[in-house]
């Protein structure tokens, strides 16, 4: 849709004459231009105009496809099939119950740190990933890319076996070259090996054998979108490094430092978890009612930022400033904060703070300087938090490095010729490191450089040889999550391709080309294992998922700010800086070949297929840009062209970037997807900086926005509000939603259970996790950019995002959105065929066979939560991508309906299961693929008619309403309005 | 401007129209009771084999019980055919050097499965589950007929959506002991006072739930 340019002055002035609460989706929305209701009053947009399209379909290769599917059509029916054949196994293995799925104890490897799994498989195939209740870093959760990670296994782009220099060999070959070039290595001098970061014990000792070996040789570490700066920032006040955790279920008061720790990083399920289960209120008695209050300083609006109670929009490169403002006020000796510059809203932060010993958290970001961490240990030791709230342990990652000089270092010894053997694990560094590290100028000095990657990526390319890496799935290994809890991983399925783990080209350097990934971990584990029982202790941790009593060790350390007293950065407030910050979606760019993680709409951008350049409408304003214009940004004479997105909420002077995408060399799904903020991204401030140009190219890009998508027509659709209001009366969500009901339509006979689900706005976060485990539980299909910008997303639940009140520090709601189950379901009356009709237990029933297409149920869904599949979306042809459906669900072809089914897989399995019991489906016994993947317990699913059911009660909760309740279309999805937790004493924002 | 058609066309025309609702209709009763027919519904043939194997003997001269080879049917969706290994565990002393085992005894040798040509099968889109059948005093000759009879198995039901439902519908009629789930030569009692009260008894026991009408909710099937 072309977008007519207005100026954000006019935007402003028009959302300041909205009335009442004021809740806002898009510009265009404030806008409220002539086009922009012309792209609404299209029922799908651009649809018509398809044919029209001289790149797409003409009107005569239309005629001419359907005169040929027509004349297919009848010779189909005229051939008897061929029979369907049955192919059993030859040995059946004891514990394969064909047709019944089985699940297996994992862990999923991120960036070096481990979340604990539960692996369904089918058959042998793994299918779905779900949370382990009983690891420390998953309590049942998972994030987004622990979903998305059963994808990359059966990505069809993966590489098939070794490479060198773009030829195909085997790993015999490279045994053999091998053997060749280790003939001179003598004690190693030349010979170094670059990994990410590493938390795997058996490859931490694997690596340290090869260092006994070769005394000489070095091991580098580089991990893109890592926690250095956390390791740095404990150094500089510990003196030391240690690993601090953080813990949420013990704090009433946050302060997070640009910090995303609801949605970002190794922790983020755990610390979501804790965070929100003080939060809660719905279901609770009235006389427990309480809520934490978190504060955030951020620059980009981070998921955390959203949930914000108070949220203080600030360049990245000021949080040091600002921090120092704090120490100062907390009576820290430390200079160069400007208490006075935060007024109000610093000194009732701090009075919270102070109110608050003992029971409060300060968290920086991962990604911020390490100076603030340092500041953040000191202020936590001030507020007396050690040892209550924060607490240390021994670094969980073996051996942390200063993983930027690590890398500088290794990249000048290649250029200076001295590396003669290297070595890489993973991490794409040609793609990822630093603009100003030469890598790849370097790596042509190395004679023999060999590339362990997952996919053929920017750096398998380069080097002599690539060997495929196995994924976690296929491949035995071990991993630490990040309070160090150990989890044994172990393979679903055999590896697909001629790949290698870590371990075993590993176990190669060490002279051992052919040890199977299994012997290497079982004869670490034997080795180091301190029990009797081996076989009793191996079976155990493989069941469970981890090992017991392998948390890192408490270390006691105190902090002092006597390292950090003067002042990092001092930064004119007027220069514009530069944020990079690891993509919510690809991370630092391995998940670049992931469709689903491609094409899942950015929480608060909703932006799909692209990254773009952040900022604030103040600044857009200021430089004339509005989205989708494309500019140049100049950096350290290194430029890249972006993008404009205005972000309400973002900090003024501030653009962020998101890293991982732009890579050229990926699959088919990745290849030059939105821009490589890399280029311009230098190792001396690898997060943020100032000093950064813009240059407005005049030409627009366009952007494949969701956001404009199933607009609903300016209803109240969220209801928000304050724990303060709640208290002091319980019934304003009554009586906002409340609407006289009457019907035209007769009662329908309910029997059996009563399915039904609550939404708590209160604890959506935003991360996306259950949106792509709805992809993968449901065989979901992608459907590219093109289709995404005609509206013609086939994702089956969405996570609406609304804006509340100004542009510049704008409340934000998230409203995830799926099938509400309406109980006169306003789509079954108009479907001519009968293919969408109510079930006893309160489903609305899809039935894919008997859809025809007219989209009738479509229009009339006032959620617009149905979505046609216009074109074959679902690649069928595709053997490896084959393994990956749930054999429990239909994959359904061109021209059908689909949409959210409350999982009815799951339900008829526990019915079946429950019958065969002779008993009653438990409370808890179907979770929906959402609700079991959401790290904050937002949805709730069950018998609302079982009055004990946790559903039913939390529907009993005076936050309970319907989405356009006005309809009385009754929907069984019931939403729990938001509620937030400002400090009364904080009125105005700064 | 003379005529271009001779008044004596006047009947062909009529004749025409009533010819093509006729065609219509007929031809409409001739698909109707086609597709339902015998021969499309596949009922009418014995498939054909890679390995020569008669239930008849197996079952009915030895009396092999269903679960020997379908191990899963209480269990899972699945019913299972055997694998090759459970083949062996008797041919591997019972037969052993007849060409008839032969292609068993190769598929042990090499590792290779037997491909087995599907008899009964359902679409896709529909959903069945063996166990709950089962489980609830379905017996396998409901569906599958007697197979003790048989020498290449045949399917012996449509297997329409149609023959589904009018079973689903009433459910009560269906249900045997469990004890007699496998037996294919149980007949229920003949005297229909008997045989309402036995069944009775049995759907109360076994908690059959006929006063739900549930299982002939779509979704139950299809999803």
């Amino acid at each position: 849709m072309d977008e007519k340019r207005l100026s954000i002055a006019e935007l402003r002035k028009r959302l300041a004459e909205k009335t009442g609460k004021g809740y806002w989706r898009s510009f265009n929305e404030i806008a409220d231009t002539e086009e922009f209701r012309e792209f609404l009053g299209q029922e799908f947009p651009s649809g018509a105009a398809y044919l029209d399209d001289p790149t797409g379909v003409t009107r005569r290769t239309f005629l001419k496809i359907m005169g040929a599917s027509m004349a297919l059509a009848g010779l189909t029916a005229c051939t008897a099939t061929n029979p369907e054949k049955i192919v059993p196994y030859v040995e059946a293995p004891e514990e394969v119950i064909p047709g019944e799925p089985l699940f297996y104890a994992s862990a999923f490897p991120l960036a070096g740190y481990g979340m604990g799994v539960v692996v369904e498989t089918h058959e042998g195939r793994p299918t779905k990933i779900e949370g382990n209740e009983n690891h420390p870093a998953s309590l049942g959760a998972t994030d987004v890319f622990a979903q998305a990670s059963i994808l990359d296994l059966y990505d069809p782009d993966r590489t098939r076996q070794p490479e060198r220099k773009g030829l195909m060999k085997t790993w015999a070959d490279f045994v053999k070259e091998l053997a060749d070039a280790q003939a001179s290595w003598g004690d190693g001098e030349g010979v170094r090996i670059l990994t990410g970061a590493v938390t795997s014990p058996t490859f931490a000792s694997q690596i340290q054998a090869f260092l006994e070996t070769y005394p000489q040789a070095q091991w580098h570490q580089y991990e893109p979108a890592g926690r250095n700066a956390a390791h740095l920032g404990a150094q500089l006040a510990f003196g030391e490094t240690v690993d601090v955790l953080y813990h949420f279920d013990k704090a009433d008061v946050v302060l997070a430092l640009d910090a995303d720790f609801l949605s970002s990083g190794p922790t983020a399920v755990r610390y979501a978890k804790d965070f929100m289960a003080r939060r809660r209120v719905a279901g609770k008695p009235e006389h427990a009612v309480e809520m934490n209050r978190l504060y955030v300083v951020e620059p980009y609006m981070s998921n955390t930022g959203v949930i914000a109670d108070h949220r203080l929009p600030l360049r990245a490169v000021d949080v040091e400033h600002f921090t120092r403002a704090l120490a100062q006020k907390l009576g820290l000796d430390v200079e160069g904060g400007d208490p006075e510059k935060y007024g109000e809203w610093l000194e009732t932060l701090v009075a919270d703070l102070e109110a608050h010993k003992g029971s409060s958290i300060v968290i920086p970001g991962d990604q911020q300087d390490p100076v603030v961490h340092a500041l953040a240990y000191a202020i936590n030791q001030a507020l007396g938090n050690f040892g209550q709230t924060v607490t240390t342990i021994e670094p969980v990652e073996t051996q942390p490095v200063d993983q930027i000089e690590s890398l500088t270092q290794l990249v000048e010894d290649m250029q200076s010729g001295a590396v003669k053997s290297l070595i890489i694990f993973d991490g794409n560094p040609v793609y990822t490191a630093p603009a100003d590290i030469p890598f790849n100028e370097a790596l042509k000095q190395t004679p023999f450089s060999v590339y362990v990657g997952a996919s053929l990526d920017e750096t398998a390319v380069e080097t002599l040889w690539y060997i495929p890496r196995s994924h976690y799935l296929e491949t035995w290994g071990d991993v630490r999550a990040f309070d160090g809890v150990v989890t044994i991983m172990q393979p679903m399925i055999e590896p697909l391709y001629q790949s290698k783990s870590e371990y075993e080209v590993m176990a190669a350097l060490l002279g051992e080309p052919n040890a199977a990934g299994h012997d290497i971990v079982k004869g670490y584990w034997q080795a180091h294992a301190q029990t009797d029982d081996f076989d009793k202790f191996w079976r155990v941790a493989l069941n469970q998922g981890y090992l017991d009593g392998t948390q890192s060790p408490k270390k006691a350390v105190t902090a002092s700010a006597a390292a950090v007293a003067k002042p990092f950065n001092n930064i004119a407030s007027e220069e514009i800086e530069i944020v990079f910050r690891p993509s919510p979606s690809l991370w630092d760019g391995r998940f670049a070949n992931n469709g689903w993680l491609q094409e899942v709409p950015n929480a608060i951008t909703k932006l799909t297929w692209d990254n773009a350049a952040m900022m604030a409408p103040a600044l857009a304003e200021r430089l004339n840009l509005s989205d989708g214009d494309l500019i140049v940004l100049n950096y350290f004479d290194r430029s890249v062209e972006a993008p404009v997105l205005v972000l309400p909420g973002h900090a003024d002077n501030s653009v962020t970037v998101h890293l991982g995408y732009g890579r050229h060399v990926a699959g088919n799904v990745g290849r030059d997807v939105g821009f490589n903020a890399y280029a311009i991204r230098m190792s001396h401030k690898p997060w943020q900086d100032t000093g950064v140009i813009f240059t407005y190219t005049g030409k627009t890009y366009p952007l494949a926005r969701t956001q404009d998508h199933h607009l609903m027509e300016g209803r109240h659709l969220v209801v928000s509000g304050t724990l303060e209001e709640f208290k002091k009366h319980p019934e304003f969500v009554k009586e906002e939603t409340e609407y006289e009901k009457i019907s035209l339509y007769p009662e329908f006979a309910y029997r059996g259970n009563a399915w039904g689900m609550t939404v708590d706005l209160s604890a959506c976060i935003g991360c996306n996790a259950c949106v792509i485990a709805c992809q993968a539980e449901n065989n979901i299909p992608i459907v590219g950019k093109e289709e995404v910008m005609r509206s013609r997303e086939m994702h089956w639940m969405r996570i609406d995002r609304y804006f509340i009140g100004d542009m510049d520090n704008p409340d934000v709601v998230y409203q995830p959105v799926m099938c509400q189950q309406c109980e006169g379901a306003p789509c079954e009356v108009v479907c001519p065929a009968a293919a969408t009709v109510h079930s006893r237990e309160g489903l609305n029933d899809m039935v894919y066979n008997r859809c025809i297409g007219t989209r009738y149920c479509e229009n009339n869904c006032p959620y617009k939560v149905r979505h046609f599949n216009f074109f074959q979306y679902v690649d069928v042809d595709t053997p490896s991508l084959q393994l990956m459906r749930n054999p429990n669900v239909t994959v359904r072809s061109r021209g059908v309906m689909e949409k959210c089914t409350y999982c009815v897989q799951r339900i008829n399995a526990a019915r079946i299961r429950s019958k065969k019991e002779n008993r009653p489906i438990r409370d808890g016994e179907v979770k929906t693929a959402c609700q079991a993947v959401c790290p904050t317990d937002a949805i709730v699913f069950g018998n609302i008619k079982d009055e004990q059911s946790q559903v039913a009660q939390l529907k009993a909760s005076p936050l309970n309403y319907e989405l356009l309740g006005e309809l009385n279309v009754q929907p069984r999805t019931t939403y729990l309005a938001r509620l937030k937790n400002p400090n009364p004493h904080l009125t105005e924002e700064v | 401007m003379s005529q271009i058609f001779h008044p004596s066309l006047n009947f062909i025309a009529k004749a025409m129209v009533l010819g093509i609702v006729i065609l219509l209709v007929v031809g409409s009763v001739v698909s109707y009771v086609f597709v339902r027919s015998p021969y499309m519904r596949g009922t009418t043939i014995a498939r054909e084999q890679p390995v020569f194997f008669s239930h008849e003997h197996h079952v009915g001269e030895l009396g092999l019980d269903c679960r020997y080879c379908h191990v899963n049917v209480e269990r899972s969706s699945f019913a299972g055919v055997p694998s090759t290994d459970i083949c062996m565990g008797c041919h591997s002393q019972v037969w052993a050097k007849s060409p008839a085992i032969a292609p068993i005894k190769e598929s042990m040798e090499t590792g290779e499965p037997i491909a087995w040509n599907r008899v009964n099968n359902i679409p896709d889109y529909a959903f069945f589950n063996h166990s709950i059948h089962i489980n609830k005093g379905i017996p396998c000759k409901e569906c599958h007929g007697r197979v003790d009879k048989m020498g290449w198995t045949r399917k012996t039901q449509s297997l329409s959506m149609e023959w589904c439902l009018s079973c689903h519908r009433n459910r009560e009629e269906h249900v045997v002991p469990r004890e007699e789930v496998f037996n294919m030569e149980y007949e229920l009692p003949k005297d229909p006072a008997e045989r309402e009260a036995l069944q009775a008894a049995l759907v109360k026991k076994y908690h059959v739930d006929i006063n739900q009408f549930q299982v002939t909710d779509c979704s139950v099937c299809h999803r």
